[in-house]
């Protein structure tokens, strides 16, 4: 492998390694506040993109396709929360698992009803001729998608350390009926979890629409490597989870220097297969993984 | 009471579902609606299997479809590839359904809950991965055509009509099979595990052993619904054995009621009937009434009683008697 083609599989790694990243915090966020995984967190990512081309196939421009497609996810994550996971808070890992199964099924077929299933594309948010750096190329969208991941992860870094709810929210993590004795209103931080992990994995939805394409089906993959991603780097960690998303779209992309296209996908579920049977707590573990 | 008379009533309602599903095809003639029926007998297996992992032992499997295909592919290789018996390639596919589950299920079953239905998710995509890319031996996405039929004694087993005898009859064994099983010391250990395995393991019972040998037992199931599907289509592709296909049959578990034996029977029924009935609007509405179910079950029942009949007797019960009812225990099934 040249240096060049080395380097375009390093681009190639770090852009999707961004939109894993994100899921990986989308999970993160919600399995913090809940102890709960979101079995449709990908079906968010994937109605996020999605709506957002829906938009811009009425004329709209690109901010207002990506700000309608995050909002639009909001109310539904909104909606998710108050209708399946309130009532099941509590009631056995076996009942939300199969409850938020049972979301992704109808995330993916509304958009399969509302959409088509053709897949989908937008345009990329800044012009698509590509950069030259070191003999490899580079599409300005993976900027905006790199770009994008690092302010996500900084400000929400500057919400859960500096504000008063993130605060209110990393306790809950740590003891929910400790945190509530302190006078902090759990339900209130379980739908804002809810809420703000719908709006990173819409964006990141938006975001990776343009550079590789979206249709109703895309989201289950996404969401098993958000998944991997959190896992590898240790689930409820958000550092952990950024870290992971960045390792694991680089492992992928070298997997298809080296191996071939055809396996790309199947680098994520032997990284998630291995880290559950070797080490369960991931590279920066902070929670044991027989943990419910 | 003579001995005759005993089994029958204790087995009534095993023997009048026999009774019901082999006399099908002397009333149904239309050989789309039999070839339903028997499509929905191997849907049955696997969802018997899936019923006895999750329901009975409490250990959730997203992954059941890559079993399915591995039986599928196992028969279709070896019979079209390498002339094979047909039966002899669906026996060996099963004994590697067996070996793969035992080899996964091992490291696997350790993990709980979140874990173990991402692994078993893992699994199925990897499976699926691996039939897409191996072109060599599965012909990738194109499939494989001109698979043999299961035949016996030289009688040919394709019409509808034998093929629904022959799975069904099958499939009624592996029911009898399930309801014994969980009749026996095995099943009370598997459900003793559901409920808790530090107190199972207590009480003498090799945990990680049983859920193992239950994980197994379903692929099994599983694997060999896979093969009489291929024997009866004679065409494979891989895109019938995707994460969806685990997911609907969850659906069939969780609609029929988890915990039971029987609700395997009803909930099979479910969702090979409502897409049937759905398609005439529109086939997309298939999987969002199916994620609709899954979440309202699971919202309105919350694990708190066993299936849909218990909830309903429950409720008859509180109205007629104005009394709290108690928890329906998910005792062995009658049959």
């Amino acid at each position: 492998m040249s240096s060049a083609q080395f380097l375009q599989y390093v681009f190639s790694g770090i852009t999707s390694g961004s939109i894993y990243a994100l899921t990986a915090l989308g999970f993160t966020l919600v399995y913090n506040a809940t102890d709960i995984i979101n079995f449709a967190q990908g079906q968010l990512v994937m109605l996020g993109g999605m709506t957002a081309a829906g938009l811009r196939g009425f004329g709209l421009s690109l901010p207002l396709c990506f700000l309608g497609a995050v909002a639009t996810v909001a109310v539904v994550s909104v909606v998710f929360e108050q209708a399946a996971i309130k009532p099941l808070m509590g009631k056995g890992v076996i009942s939300q698992i199969i409850a938020t199964v049972g979301a992704s099924f109808v995330f993916e077929a509304a958009a399969m009803l509302i959409w088509g299933r053709d897949a989908k594309t937008l345009s990329p948010f800044t012009g698509d001729t590509p950069l030259r750096i070191g003999g490899a190329t580079l599409v300005p969208q993976t900027l905006w998608v790199v770009g994008a991941t690092v302010l996500i992860v900084t400000a929400l870094q500057v919400f859960y350390r500096r504000s008063l709810f993130g605060k209110a929210v990393r306790a809950c993590a740590v003891n929910p009926m400790a945190a509530r004795l302190q006078g902090i209103s759990y339900r209130q931080v379980v739908l804002v979890s809810f809420v703000l992990s719908g709006v990173i994995s819409a964006a990141a939805g938006v975001m990776i629409t343009p550079i590789s394409f979206m249709s109703y089906s895309s989201g289950a993959l996404l969401g098993l490597k958000g998944f991997a991603a959190a896992t590898f780097g240790g689930l409820g960690n958000p550092v952990g989870a950024v870290l992971g998303g960045f390792l694991l779209g680089l492992l992928e992309a070298l997997a298809v220097g080296v191996f071939s296209a055809g396996y790309r996908d199947a680098v994520a579920f032997v990284i998630l297969l291995l880290v559950l049977f070797i080490r369960p707590v991931g590279l920066l573990g902070a929670r044991v993984a027989d943990r419910q | 009471m003579s001995p005759t008379v005993s089994f029958a009533r204790r087995h009534a309602w095993y023997l009048v579902c026999a009774v019901v599903v082999m006399t099908i095809p002397l009333y149904v003639s239309d050989a789309y609606y039999l070839s339903v029926m028997a499509f929905m007998g191997s849907k049955f297996m696997m969802a018997l299997g899936l019923s006895l992992l999750l329901g009975q032992a409490g250990q959730i499997s997203l992954g059941q479809a890559g079993f399915v295909g591995v039986g599928a592919y196992g028969a279709a290789i070896l019979t079209t590839r390498l002339g094979f018996n047909p039966w002899l390639a669906m026996v060996l596919a099963t004994v590697l359904a067996a070996t793969i589950a035992g080899l996964v299920g091992m490291p696997a079953l350790k993990l709980k809950g979140y874990y173990l239905a991402m692994a078993t998710l893992g699994v199925n995509e990897i499976i699926f991965i691996l039939l897409v890319q191996l072109k060599g031996l599965t012909n990738g996405t194109d499939g494989i055509t001109s698979i043999p039929s299961l035949t016996i004694g030289g009688l040919d087993l394709t019409s509808p009509r034998a093929y629904h005898l022959l799975v069904w009859g099958v499939a009624l064994l592996m029911l009898r099979f399930a309801l014994n099983l969980s009749r026996s010391r095995v099943g009370r250990s598997l459900r003793a595990l559901r409920r808790s395995e530090p107190a199972a393991e207590s009480l003498g019972v090799d945990t990680s052993f049983r859920k193992v040998q239950v994980f197994m037992l379903a692929a099994v199931f599983a694997s060999i619904a896979g093969s009489f599907d291929a024997f009866y289509v004679h065409y494979i592709s891989p895109e019938s054995y995707t994460i969806t296909l685990s997911i609907i049959l969850i659906t069939g578990v969780v609609i029929g009621g988890l915990g039971t034996i029987w609700g395997a029977l009803w909930g099979t029924a479910a969702i090979v009937i409502l897409p049937e009935i759905l398609k005439r609007v529109n086939a997309g509405f298939t999987n969002l009434v199916f994620g609709l179910l899954l979440i309202a079950v699971m919202v309105f029942w919350q694990g708190k009683t066993d299936n849909v009949a218990m909830w309903l007797k429950g409720l008859a019960r509180r109205r007629t008697a104005q009394a709290p009812t108690v928890r329906g225990s998910s005792g062995g099934d009658d049959g």
